[in-house]
Formats: structure tokens, sequence, C-alpha cells
């Protein structure tokens, strides 16, 4: 691969060679079939406007989706900023003598004996559901990402532009949160 | 964290989060291990949380990748993107 252009765009031939491929890989990460449509529009768009900065390193695929990344990112940014978003409560004391420790009306409680069975329940799935729909959206794409598509760590890190230190203090406090909801709406005796 | 061995309640389900990954180091295993010793919360939460795990890992799905985009809109998109291309 020594030849410099590689790769050429043809972007005449880009919705019917990508559109599904960008499409799916949006709709997974951003969980709302509107915006992954406006993100891959964008995506499009942007590449044919900066076709001239193409250097024909990379294949065509590729390219669009590092543009992709960067327009999820910037989407990812501008949510985390909106006002009037769900919280996420505290669990722990964030300073003072009891720094750490749980709050006492967040701590785990008992659940009921039969916990263990009950997890084979339908409706706990959407016991769950709700649960996971009251996290703030950061929060639960980050935990989805983690948890349910099981992502590395790394890659969640590279493409949400955050420090893995932060990512486990976002699936800590998803956790925790997630913990609590169950309880109250599900394990409770 | 540093080096300290003996951790808060905070730092300890963290621990016990990242472990449910098998993301958590030797030396942070030991600590929640400490920690569990002498805290029943932490204990409690422990248990639930692999409890938990397990639920994730049976009922929570992801909106599935597996869609097209719909005809209508990449009909959409071909006419937005032609246009665009025009321009040039």
């Amino acid at each position: 691969m020594s030849d410099a252009k590689t790769h050429v765009l043809e972007p005449e031939k880009w919705i019917v060679r990508y559109a599904d491929y960008l499409y799916n890989y949006t709709i997974t990460r951003v969980d709302n079939p509107e915006i992954a449509k406006d993100l891959v529009q964008e995506t499009f768009l942007s590449g044919v406007k900066g076709k001239d900065s193409f250097r024909g390193q990379a294949a065509e695929r590729t390219w669009l989706v590092s543009i992709l990344k960067r327009k999820i990112i910037d989407y990812y940014r501008k949510i985390n900023s909106a006002k009037g978003q769900k919280e996420v409560k505290m669990n722990f004391y964030e300073d003072g003598e009891q720094k750490g420790s749980w709050i006492e009306e967040r701590a785990p409680q008992a659940w009921g004996n039969d916990a263990d069975h009950s997890i084979e329940n339908s409706e706990l799935k959407d016991a769950l559901d709700r649960c996971i729909d009251n996290l703030p959206e950061k929060y639960r794409i980050v935990f989805m990402l983690k948890t349910v598509q099981r992502y590395e760590t790394e890659e969640i890190c590279n493409e949400l532009d955050i420090t893995p230190s932060n990512l486990w203090v976002i699936i800590h406090r998803a956790r925790t949160q997630l913990r609590k909801c169950m309880e109250e709406n599900w394990f409770k005796n | 964290m540093g080096r300290k061995l003996l951790i808060n309640c905070d730092e300890a389900t963290t621990i016990c989060d990242k472990s449910q990954y098998g993301e958590a180091s030797l030396i942070d295993r030991i600590r929640l291990t400490l920690h569990l010793a002498i805290c029943k919360h932490c204990k409690k939460y422990t248990r639930q949380n692999s409890l938990m795990t397990d639920v994730y890992k049976r009922f929570a799905t992801p909106c599935q990748g597996s869609e097209n985009m719909p005809d209508k809109e990449k009909k959409e998109l071909e006419a937005k993107l032609q246009e665009e291309l025009n321009k040039n």
C-alpha cells in the first residue's frame, strides 16, 4: 500500500453502500431512529463538503465512520449540557466526616428471599426498562455500551472522549441508581 | 486511591462495580475484601450487585442495530446529498 491515492471517494454511491451500515452504527449509540437518521445525514453532507481533505489513506467507509464518530460525540456533549435532564442522586456523603459513607436512606435494604427466583419473571423486564429510562442520557448510554453491548473500556473512552476514571464514576453512579430503583420497584418485600 | 488499604463505601462499591466487568485490579479486590469484612451495607451491595449483573444480562436489551434505514428516509437523504453534490 505504498501508493498515496489508494482509495477514492464516490459520494453518489454512499447511500447504497453505507446508509444502512452507518444508521445501524448510530442507532446502537444514540438509541433513537430520528436522531440516528439526522446524524447519518450530517455525516454524508460533511463528507461531501470536506471531500478535498480526504487523502485516500483510509477506506471510504472508515473515513465516513470517523466523521460520524465526531458527530456522535458532539451529540453526547450537547445532551450532556441540556437543561432539565434526569438526575442521578448521590448515594454517598460528598464531604465532611462521613465522606464516602452511604447516606442512610440510600443504603441497600434487604431484598425478599425470593430475589433469586424472581429474576425469572418477565414483568421484571418492564421494571428494569423503566429504571434505565430514568437515568440521565449520558449515564444510560455509557451503562448500555459497557454492560449490554460489552464494549471495551478503551473503546468507549475514545469514542466519547472521556477518561477511564470518568467512565467508572458514570458506571458506578448508574449502577447504584439502578440498584436503588429496582429495590424500590421490584425486590423489596 | 493511592496505596492505602482501607477505603470508604463509595470507593468499595466502585471497585465492586468494576469487578462486575472483570476490570478490578488485584490490589483493589484485596481492598474490597477488607472493606466487606467490616461493612454490612457494602456486603449487601456486593451480593445484590452480582444479582443485578445477572438481571442486566438477561433483560437489558439494546435498541437493536439490525434494522436498516427506512427507504423513505434513504430517498430524502439521496435528494439532499445530490443537492449538495450539485453545489460543488
